[in-house]
């Protein structure tokens, strides 16, 4: 035990708030109850998996095909968002034009639509003889009932959360920022690219890192335009529900937490670039 | 590079910013643009870096027209109010920034950018801060951070927006005049936009006093204290004791009353009478030609100064006035008020 000297070990800094001790103590609680304890059953039921048997699950062809679609796609659609929902934001930021706020509450409505609903609607425009499904299909292009189905609808259903964590911070950037490097020179471009960009880029890391996140889980619209042939156009959150329908629960638990690692590992690191993007630019102005 | 400001007129939404404002500086001046908020200053400036662009009238520079080119292309150092410092940026990578865009021909090699800014940062005497990032200076350095940026691109034209607006008072005498010096030391015509008086009575060699838009009037720190050119140049320079008077016959009135005063040849009818309060003097009430009632005496440092209730026909005015030491004045008795120096100003001026 340490003396009580200065270098005492306190678990709470001197603070004005009062509440500490109630407050976290609830927001454990919470955590534990809402968040860890189905995750920690997760991990339970997996271990009842011999390690052997855990390999030959996830070196399964079907298994890694599944995953494969589901971290590639998510992380293409997150991309697609991140450079498209940029531009949203840039076009509802910077430019005022008649029925703005119609266009602005649009862009919610993938948050609201019920995935299911979004699958069939794009399922039918995408279908061969649906509206764009018809014009594409001459060129050669497919797109319901294939991976490239599987993107359109996870670029669908991540948007909003690009435009969203991008568009306040865009909103509250300093106009004196750009007329400054106007003035010292910079071209329009220039200006954009070297400072612009860098000021907003771990808000647009965010709105990616959250986009993905979705996509990755997302079951409801995807399953429906899929096309869900094994092996060409499943995912890995369907592969889980099969597993279980077949009443193989240690198999469909054991893709559930490789797919919880995967991700947890990818949200960290790009929590760690965000992190390491904001401490560059630190605050104030 | 001497700045011609002609004719200009700038207005938003139906409310006028600028008001067919004309202007001249010549080379090396610096000159302070001086008004209260919404006056105009700032838009003129921005007109004049090409940020804004007037709805009539013309910029020249030396006689060049200026408007048909960018804000890039007219080569002005502009420094901002709040500093607008690329926050990603090291102190070194925002000094070097109009360096490193140039293109094409103009592109500077790497050791001369580096020799270049080194340079910028000795002069601006921050040299030791050159891997700090903004958030890491206090808003002195900041200020001369962005000074040393608008420098970087060697400006015949430096225009500077209420530069010492955020700083302690402190550090802003102290920056003041290091700002003088530096003007001193380069090839420079400099505009200074502030509201602070003292900040353009110090600094500029010439003040340009704007109101609405307009500029009252152009002139040394000494002609706009001294001899103001309209009531509001007045009020608005310096401390001004002010009372209500009418010109009638060429005399001045107070009320029915007529004051042994000149009335300065201003127009008949409703007039201002203004003067500074250290020069006005207390006499006998019967004698003087304003009197009034003491209300309060209070006592700054080696200031003291009155507030005198002065009845006019419209009701009463309060004024303060300044009290020599020695004088004892008893607050509720009367006393006269004699101004040495004023300046009657009709009350279209």
């Amino acid at each position: 035990m340490a003396t009580a000297t200065a270098s005492r070990f306190t678990f709470r800094k001197p603070s004005v708030i009062p509440g500490f001790g109630l407050t976290f103590g609830l927001t454990l609680t919470w955590l534990c109850l809402i968040v860890l304890l189905p995750l920690s059953a997760l991990f339970l039921k997996t271990s009842e998996l011999s390690f052997d048997r855990l390999m030959v699950i996830m070196s399964n062809a079907r298994t890694l095909h599944a995953l494969q679609i589901s971290f590639g796609l998510s992380l293409a659609a997150a991309a697609i968002n991140l450079v498209f929902g940029g531009l949203v934001v840039w076009v509802l930021v910077r430019y005022d034009f008649p029925f703005k706020r119609v266009v602005d509450a649009v862009i919610d409505i993938p948050f609201a639509l019920p995935t299911a609903v979004a699958g069939i609607a794009l399922t039918t425009l995408y279908a061969e003889n649906g509206w764009i499904g018809s014009l594409l299909a001459p060129l050669g292009v497919q797109v319901s009932f294939t991976p490239l189905g599987i993107l359109v609808a996870l670029v669908f259903i991540g948007l909003p959360f690009v435009v969203r964590t991008v568009q306040p911070v865009l909103a509250d950037l300093d106009a004196e920022l750009e007329d400054a490097a106007a003035s010292l020179g910079a071209t329009r471009g220039q200006t954009i690219w070297r400072v612009v960009l860098p000021t907003i880029w771990p808000a647009l890391l965010t709105g990616f890192a959250m986009a993905f996140a979705r996509a990755v889980g997302e079951y409801g619209s995807v399953i429906f335009i899929a096309g869900n042939l094994p092996g060409v156009s499943e995912i890995a959150p369907l592969l889980i529900v099969i597993r279980l329908e077949e009443f193989r629960y240690a198999d469909a638990t054991a893709i559930a937490s490789v797919m919880l690692l995967a991700s947890f590992v990818l949200l960290f690191i790009i929590n760690r670039l965000q992190h390491w993007a904001e401490s560059r630019g630190g605050r104030g102005r | 590079m001497s700045i011609d400001v002609v004719n200009i007129t700038k207005t938003y939404k139906g409310f006028t910013a600028l008001d067919a404002v004309n202007l001249h500086i010549p080379t090396g001046e610096l000159v302070a643009l001086l008004g209260p908020s919404g006056s105009g200053k700032t838009t003129l400036l921005r007109i004049i870096a090409g940020l804004e662009w007037p709805d009539s009238g013309e910029v020249r520079f030396d006689g060049a027209d200026a408007l048909n080119r960018s804000v890039g292309e007219r080569n002005v150092g502009f420094v901002f109010q709040h500093y607008a410092l690329f926050r990603h940026m090291s102190v070194f990578e925002n000094v070097a920034f109009g360096l490193r865009v140039r293109k094409g021909a103009d592109k500077l090699p790497e050791a001369a950018i580096r020799a270049k800014v080194s340079e910028l940062l000795a002069l601006v005497q921050i040299d030791w801060l050159a891997d700090r990032y903004p958030a890491q200076l206090s808003g002195g350095q900041r200020q001369r951070v962005a000074l040393a940026r608008a420098l970087a691109i060697s400006p015949r034209i430096l225009l500077l927006d209420e530069p010492f607006g955020a700083l302690d008072a402190k550090v802003r005498k102290e920056l003041r005049r290091w700002l003088r010096q530096l003007h001193e030391e380069l090839p420079v015509t400099s505009v200074l936009v502030t509201h602070d008086q003292e900040e353009a009575l110090e600094l500029a060699d010439r003040v340009v006093v704007m109101g609405k838009g307009r500029i009252e009037q152009i002139g040394t720190p000494g002609e706009v204290y001294e001899t103001p050119a309209t009531a509001f140049v007045h009020d608005f320079i310096g401390e001004s004791l002010s009372l209500p008077a009418d010109v009638r016959g060429g005399r001045l009135f107070l009320g029915e009353r007529a004051i042994a005063l000149d009335s300065q040849g201003a127009s008949e009818g409703p007039a201002r009478l203004l003067a500074r309060p250290h020069e006005v003097d207390l006499a006998d009430p019967a004698q003087a030609p304003f009197f009034g009632k003491v209300l309060a005496v209070r006592t700054f440092g080696p200031i003291r100064r009155a507030d005198i209730q002065i009845v006019v026909p419209s009701g009463h005015v309060v004024v303060e006035a300044a009290v020599p030491f020695g004088e004892g004045l008893e607050i509720g008795s009367q006393v006269g008020l004699v101004p040495r120096r004023y300046r009657v100003f009709g009350a279209q001026a």
